[in-house]
């Protein structure tokens, strides 16, 4: 039973999720909705769970010293430092002016924007590995790819001028982009979909189990 | 004291002779009044009528109304002829659409309910305040806006004839999705008729998954190493098909790792999926015979924030140098700094998502990825289950027929078939 009573109620509300695509009359134009409110309910419950967990956690590596504690430690401290600046400021905790918003603005905001900066390197050094020409694909996404960054470049542009409109490097940056770039990402989009349609039937008919730990 | 009655009558009589003589007076000096005031308000009324007449729009003609198609109900559309001044620099502004509910079988007062820009010629009340129970009559008004000198507004005003009466009504069936629905039977056919081939035994080639075929050995390589294996499963929530996908990926791995008494971490970004998670990592453990070697703490929550969970992810890379990552589910911008970093501890890193843009960064970051619908089959390939198989199978016939359908929509469109290119065209 601890099987076949998720599987039957993912059958039952996949089933009528499905109809409700296709029926636009009441009570199935309201399902999605239902279920989104209801998603989100349970969600705001389960956040409760996350947080429990990762002060249960953090404490646990603190209190037993383990290695690395600190970063656990400094957790613990920003964690308490938010909420309690929050339960204090009361309703009006998110106004401007507010601890909680400068806390939020002068420490949060950078902080995210600085791992954000981080992409960049990452881009440098993936890019060198991606279009080293170590066989054929690699070389042609190296030539494409020079042709879109150069075309994308005021540069790229002066460089060009001379030639024809329409046979610019902008344009072949553009052409590109418009063409073999937008047919191979259409290609992958419907596998997606198809992807997608299969293995929500899998899981409604109650083939696919390993999510719920069963199968074979 | 009470007045005589003679006196009081005689008094009566003087009234009403002066109220006459006032009158006959009033009515002598009027028209010298009126040839002082007179000609400014007839200049004035013939400058305003020729102010109307310049900027009045010609209305709006054949207004038509019914019940919106394929609704839940509680939505007229309208439509109209455009007026004919309702052109390039044209008279008209925009149409206002008026509507009066039947009362007693008559139309009570008229209110404002909408209006459109100029240039459009239909409109529809799915505004949440028609009923299903009421019926209405509608008119459509052409609104001309004209600023005098000094900056004053006006509004002239041509109206059209009511239309009406008209309910609205719900459908039971969606009639523009009837291709979608057809799309979806037959895809689903396939599946099920390959499933059903696959359970009575015939056997079925599936296509080589490299990245799901490198599972054994990256699970392997953490066992010989001695290392931690982190599933990471992106930061979408359990309402994502990609994390559910993620999900049923996560309890092949697990049920693999405990096999080989190796440590899964699965640092998470959602609370639904770390409760998700555990559970399918308590049952994969049970399922390979190691209920003891399960610890919830194997499943932990950082945070929901995107930058956030993908520094705290790195930390635990740098910091614990796992020998095998797995990255499964939906990734935005972080994909490329968790898998950048991964690469730079020399994990072997097998990564899989539907998002076509992060796909690139994985490819060039990771030493396998499963490329969108990859993503979504690899469960089924690792369990190696006839029947989970024969559902990829009928998948692959669903992309034979939608690359045909393809093939045959281009050259539909080449030769300007459009109605039959139009059977493709799928509404939102």
């Amino acid at each position: 039973m601890r099987q076949e009573i998720p599987l039957l109620i993912t059958a039952i509300v996949g089933i009528g999720f499905v109809i409700q695509y296709f029926i636009p009359h009441w009570p199935f134009s309201r399902m999605s909705d239902w279920f989104s409110d209801w998603f989100s309910i349970v969600g705001a419950c389960a956040i409760i769970l996350g947080a429990l967990n990762l002060l249960k956690m953090s404490i646990e590596k603190t209190y037993r010293r383990k290695e690395d504690w600190g970063y656990a430690a400094v957790i613990i401290g920003t964690f308490l430092l938010m909420t309690v600046i929050g339960i204090a400021e009361g309703r009006g905790f998110r106004n401007p002016g507010t601890s909680f918003d400068w806390l939020y603005n002068y420490v949060y905001i950078p902080l995210s924007a600085t791992m954000f900066a981080i992409l960049a390197f990452f881009v440098a050094s993936a890019s060198y590995r991606a279009f080293r020409a170590r066989n054929f694909e690699a070389t042609l996404l190296l030539i494409a790819a020079f042709f879109v960054m150069i075309g994308r470049v005021p540069v790229g542009h002066t460089l060009s001028s001379f030639m024809p409109v329409g046979w610019q490097l902008s344009d072949l940056a553009s052409w590109v982009m418009t063409y073999p770039q937008t047919a191979g990402q259409r290609a992958i989009m419907i596998g997606i979909g198809l992807g997608i349609v299969s293995t929500s039937l899998r899981i409604i008919l109650g083939l696919e189990r390993a999510h719920i730990g069963g199968g074979k | 004291m009470t007045p005589c009655p003679r006196t009081a009558s005689r008094a009566g009589s003087l009234n009403i002779l002066l109220s006459v003589f006032a009158f006959i007076a009033v009515i002598l000096s009027s028209p010298r009044l009126s040839a002082q005031e007179q000609a400014p308000t007839d200049s004035l009324t013939r400058d305003a009528d020729s102010l109307a007449l310049a900027n009045t729009p010609a209305p709006p003609v054949r207004v038509t109304v019914a019940d919106t198609d394929n609704d839940a109900g509680g939505s007229i559309s309208i439509s109209w002829e455009r007026s004919a001044d309702d052109i390039e620099g044209g008279k008209v502004n925009l149409y206002l659409i008026q509507r009066a509910e039947v009362v007693d079988g008559q139309p009570g007062e008229f209110t404002e309910v909408g209006d459109s820009p100029a240039g459009k010629a239909d409109y529809s009340t799915d505004d949440g305040n028609t009923s299903d129970d009421a019926s209405y009559f509608y008119k459509v008004v052409a609104v001309g806006v004209v600023y005098n000198e000094a900056g004053e507004r006006s509004e002239f005003t041509s109206e059209s004839d009511m239309v009406g009466p008209i309910t609205s009504s719900p459908q039971w069936f969606h009639k523009q999705r009837i291709n979608t629905l057809v799309g979806m039977f037959l895809l689903s056919f396939f599946i099920i008729y390959y499933i059903v081939q696959a359970k009575a035994g015939k056997k079925l080639f599936i296509r080589k998954i490299a990245g799901m075929e490198a599972v054994d050995e990256a699970v392997g390589r953490a066992t010989e190493m001695g290392k931690k294996i982190f599933y990471i499963s992106g930061i979408g929530d359990m309402d994502n098909m990609m994390t559910i996908a993620a999900m049923t990926i996560l309890g092949r791995v697990a049920e693999l790792s405990a096999r080989y008494e190796t440590y899964l971490d699965v640092p998470v970004c959602r609370s639904m999926v770390m409760v998700t998670a555990r559970e399918v990592l308590k049952e994969a453990h049970s399922k390979a015979g190691r209920p003891d070697s399960y610890k919830d703490d194997m499943v932990h929550y950082l945070t929901d924030d995107q930058f956030g969970y993908a520094a705290g992810v790195d930390g635990l890379f740098v910091r614990e140098k796992p020998a095998t990552i797995f990255f499964m589910g939906q990734f935005y911008a972080e994909s490329l700094i968790l898998a950048e970093t991964g690469n730079s501890i020399g994990a072997i890193q097998i990564a899989g998502t539907a998002m076509p843009s992060q796909l690139p960064f994985f490819i060039a970051a990771c030493d396998y990825t499963l490329i969108g619908e990859e993503l979504f089959a690899a469960s089924a390939y690792l369990s190696k289950e006839p029947k989970l198989l024969g559902s990829l199978k009928g998948q692959d016939i669903g992309k034979g027929v939608v690359l045909a359908a393809i093939l045959l929509g281009v050259l539909l469109e080449t030769f300007g078939v459009w109605q039959l290119s139009n059977l493709f065209s799928v509404i939102d």
